[in-house]
């Protein structure tokens, strides 16, 4: 009984999981060609040995060629790991400062706040990306009110820039950044910061003595849960990015719905995995060794 | 060094009027209390009486709703935690759990220069006999190093007065006693004025000069450990040191000695103490004598021994008397202790029961 | 430092609402121009109302919302059963991977590699091919929320009712299913919202029958700014915050976090 618990996700899992991620791999290897499906060489499962020999000599790394050598590509991995970074370190600036407001908040109150943090989370992730385009457009809210306020002569061109680009991934992935900070620090022992005051601490020194190194886990959660599918982002960067602003989830949903070039589209899927499973190891070993003075 | 201090305006700490609200609830109220230099002060009380809070008051974590607190003649009501010259262990103890052993008793130590808070710090250790265990980190200790380690850390900055809040509550029974003695023996050496909460009465006894019972809030009684459990203010203070018979009556008048004579349900019997119209004797189950006869001792209360226990060195016996109370005895156990249903006669010394006011 | 506070939650709540709030007070605004206040009008919702194929797209994303949903419910609950229950099994740690695959690998990836499958079996791309798309990103989900739950149960209440001479089955529908039931209302309801805003994978898995909500919506946006879809959002809006605040308050005043 207990044992055949896993069985039915495990299938489920290995369809729609992992098979679909080893055809991406497989088909990243093949050659395009104008036919359906749009790619070559197609495994023929009924010739056998010999059919999966054939598809062997068949493989080629033709698409990773061309993503090292195409200085695009090149670009577009180098500006979606550097903008999802800078995106990442302003959350954990503004973020932090939130998430610790919350922590600190009434009790009765927190479940409210969190709901209010949550709230905008749950409403279409393309209509408040959307809603940023009649903000930061030239003629928009936010150049019209600094015009009024004589702050600028000329209306600003964010819209269509990597600094468009950049307030649309922290302004979407804000809650993915407080809400493991805060969940992290309403568990932090109260009488932790206390006892550093009590041993002289000002707020500053408990700040960055107590609690942010004892919020280490929170924060590095909260930057993996944004980091990683900022890197494959898509909506903002089409919604808010310029043609200059070229990101891997980008690139891969032109090569796929324009280029009709799916062994290429596979070649930059698995890009960008190899670029997410890095930080995913190496936050998994922080955590090992984060855990190590409890053995 | 002073080990009887005379409790006198002129303290080290003084709390003058203090209170604490929550909203509606009131922690602590209008409570007045001073510290001498070098005195060892327990807060005694069961938990909500406010005692953990006016702890927290004169650590500076709370704000006084009303009332002053000053130290050595400074006002620091509204000082914030870190600018008071006093220091907490806490319950829990609270250390840092990414430090050291080290790095925790250095953390008050900032802006003195590495190779004296090094030497400090390895001079607490040796204190708290935790040598060699610097590098270690505290989730690697027992229950009985950690509590040494936030008493080192605790001591670190040397205090005028040091509060410790339940500080042997998380250790058992056999280590907290071995450790009421070294912490008494550490506070006599060191001449600084300890503060202690505890809602365990024997461990007040044990440590304190002198014992400030709490009770929703107020500080009902304070004195020295004889006093409380002898002349105790209220039945909850006599109940809280030990266990008492509480028997009603009402003054009738006073001898020339100062016992008061009183008029009880068993008939006239006498106390000491001040109080008129009606009160209460505070007799402890210790001061009773038991005969199989009338010994000719006054009073001669006759009743009868409905349960007994044997507790090694003594015995506890209940005895039913006259008008149907049930009376307490603590007798040396021996061969000719009597044994359930057995008549028996108790009389106590009337200078060993306290008379106390009815209304407490 | 309580004043800091304030201020923190204040611009942090203010940046987060900000946006949803102008295109609230936008889709009332007669004028068709964005930057333009024109009066008050509820002209939009008459135009919104009206719009055929919105309304189609809109039932198709609520079928596939409930459907995998549902699905995504059922599978995940019996993984995180697995992972809590299921004791040590061979391929535990890939079996743990796979569950936690979909909630951090970007979207683009998800959909195009579901799509290859897809394509490589020879299914059509439709409905179908849209549930199990979406069954398979809340799946993760859901596992995590009522996995949380699980660890936190107190094991001695099954304990009890099993020396009470509940057997295995028993046991799991009177004593746990009741515990768990609001981590997995609450799974239930995530693996819907993460269904029906789900733009990128749907434009992977879904055929020329099956537009879904946000693909209208998205081929309308890239057109630019319009108000017909800031009165949209605004009923997106105030239906979602309207379950959120709910839900809260019921949970709060049960007393379960």
């Amino acid at each position: 009984m207990r044992r055949l618990l896993p069985v039915l996700p495990a299938l489920w899992l290995a369809a729609f999981v992992l098979m679909p991620v080893i055809l991406t791999l497989k088909i990243s290897l093949s050659t395009p060609a104008t036919a359906q499906p749009p790619y070559l060489p197609v495994l023929d499962w009924s010739a056998g040995i010999e059919g999966w020999d054939s598809f062997l000599e068949a493989l080629d790394f033709t698409n990773f060629e061309t993503l090292a050598s195409d200085a695009l590509y090149r670009d577009a991995a180098l500006s979606s790991v550097t903008l999802a970074a800078i995106a990442t370190a302003i959350l954990a600036l503004i973020g932090t400062p939130i998430a610790l407001a919350m922590a600190r908040a009434r009790e009765r109150w927190q479940p409210l706040l969190v709901a209010l943090l949550i709230v905008p989370f749950w409403t279409s992730f393309l209509i408040r990306i959307y809603a940023w385009i009649a903000i930061l457009k030239p003629e928009g809210l936010l150049s019209a009110g600094l015009m009024k306020l004589g702050l600028i002569a000329q209306p600003l061109e964010i819209l269509n820039t990597q600094g468009a680009v950049l307030i649309g991934l922290t302004y979407a992935y804000l809650p993915f950044m407080v809400l493991p900070l805060y969940a992290v620090l309403t568990k932090l022992d109260p009488r932790l910061p206390e006892a550093a005051a009590d041993l002289g601490a000002g707020p500053a020194r408990v700040f960055w003595s107590v609690t942010l190194p004892l919020a280490r886990p929170g924060l590095a959660a909260g930057a993996l849960l944004c980091f990683v599918p900022m890197v494959g982002e898509f909506i903002i960067p089409d919604l808010l990015g310029g043609s200059d602003t070229l990101m891997l989830g980008r690139v891969l949903w032109s090569e796929f719905f324009s280029n009709r070039d799916w062994p290429l589209a596979s070649a930059v899927a698995i890009l960008v995995l190899v670029l997410v499973v890095g930080p995913l190891i190496l936050f998994r070993d922080g955590e090992a060794t984060a855990k190590e003075p409890s053995r | 060094m002073a080990s009887t201090p005379v409790p006198g305006p002129a303290g080290l700490l003084t709390c003058a009027g203090l209170g604490k609200r929550f909203g509606t609830h009131v922690a602590v109220a209008d409570l007045d209390l001073t510290l001498q230099p070098g005195e060892f002060v327990c807060l005694l009380g069961p938990s909500g009486c406010g005692k953990s809070t006016l702890l927290r008051l004169i650590a500076g974590f709370e704000t006084p709703s009303a009332g002053t607190i000053h130290l050595g003649g400074a006002d620091i009501t509204m000082d914030p935690p870190h600018r008071r010259p006093v220091n907490m262990m806490f319950q829990s103890y609270a250390l840092f759990p990414h430090m050291s052993v080290a790095a925790n008793i250095a953390y008050g130590l900032s802006g003195l220069g590495r190779a004296v808070r090094q030497a400090r710090v390895d001079e607490l250790l040796r204190l708290v006999r935790l040598d060699g265990f610097g590098p270690r980190r505290p989730d690697t200790l027992s229950g009985g190093q950690r509590q040494r380690v936030a008493l080192a850390r605790a001591l670190a900055r040397s205090p005028q007065v040091l509060l410790l809040d339940e500080p042997l509550g998380a250790l058992d029974r056999a280590l907290r006693e071995e450790t009421q003695g070294e912490l008494r023996a550490l506070q006599r050496r060191l001449g600084t004025s300890f503060i202690v909460v505890t809602h365990d009465p024997a461990e007040a006894l044990a440590l304190a000069d002198r014992i400030g019972v709490m009770e929703a809030g107020r500080l009902v009684q304070i004195g020295d450990g004889a006093s409380l459990y002898e002349r105790p203010a209220s039945r909850f203070v006599a109940g809280l040191l030990g266990d008492v018979n509480l028997i009603p009556g009402r003054v009738l008048g006073r001898e020339p000695g100062g016992l008061a004579g009183l008029d009880t349900a068993l008939g006239p019997l006498r106390a000491l103490g001040a109080a008129d119209g009606e009160g209460v004797i505070a007799l402890r189950p210790e001061r009773i004598a038991l005969a199989r006869a009338p010994s000719g001792d006054e009073p001669a209360l006759p009743g009868q021994v409905v349960e007994t226990t044997y507790l090694g060195d003594r015995i506890r016996l209940h005895v039913r008397m006259a008008d149907g109370s049930v009376w307490r005895v603590s007798a040396p156990a021996d061969a000719e202790s009597p044994g359930v249903g057995e008549s028996v006669h108790l009389s106590y010394p009337p200078e060993r029961a306290w008379l106390m006011p009815a209304a407490t | 430092m309580r004043a800091l506070d304030r201020i923190a939650l204040i611009l942090g709540l203010g940046f987060l609402y900000a946006p949803i709030l102008i295109l609230v007070i936008y889709s009332f605004n007669a004028s068709a121009l964005v930057t333009v206040w024109g009066g008050f009008s509820t002209r939009w919702y008459g135009v919104l109302v009206a719009d055929v194929p919105l309304r189609e797209a809109a039932g198709v994303s609520l079928i596939v919302a409930l459907a995998s949903s549902a699905l995504a419910t059922m599978f995940g609950t019996l993984a995180a059963l697995a992972l809590d229950r299921g004791g040590r099994f061979a391929g535990r740690r890939l079996f743990t991977g796979l569950i936690y695959a979909p909630l951090v690998m970007p979207e683009v990836i998800t959909g195009l590699s579901l799509l290859l499958l897809f394509v490589g079996f020879g299914l059509d791309r439709g409905l179908l091919t849209l549930v199990v798309a979406h069954a398979t990103l809340g799946l993760g989900f859901v596992a995590v929320i009522v996995g949380a739950r699980l660890r936190g149960l107190d094991r001695s209440l099954e304990e009890a009712a099993a020396d009470l001479g509940a057997n295995p089955a028993r046991v799991f529908a009177t004593v746990t299913l009741p515990l768990i039931a609001p981590s997995l209302a609450a799974a239930f309801l995530l693996a819907f919202t993460l269904s029906l805003d789900d733009l990128v994978i749907a434009s992977f898995v879904s055929g020329p029958g099956a537009t879904t909500l946000p693909m209208r919506l998205y081929s309308q946006v890239r057109l630019g700014v319009n108000p017909e879809i800031n009165a949209a959002s605004t009923l997106l809006v105030g239906t979602v915050t309207a379950i959120v605040l709910t839900a809260s308050w019921l949970t709060g005043r049960r007393g379960v976090a």
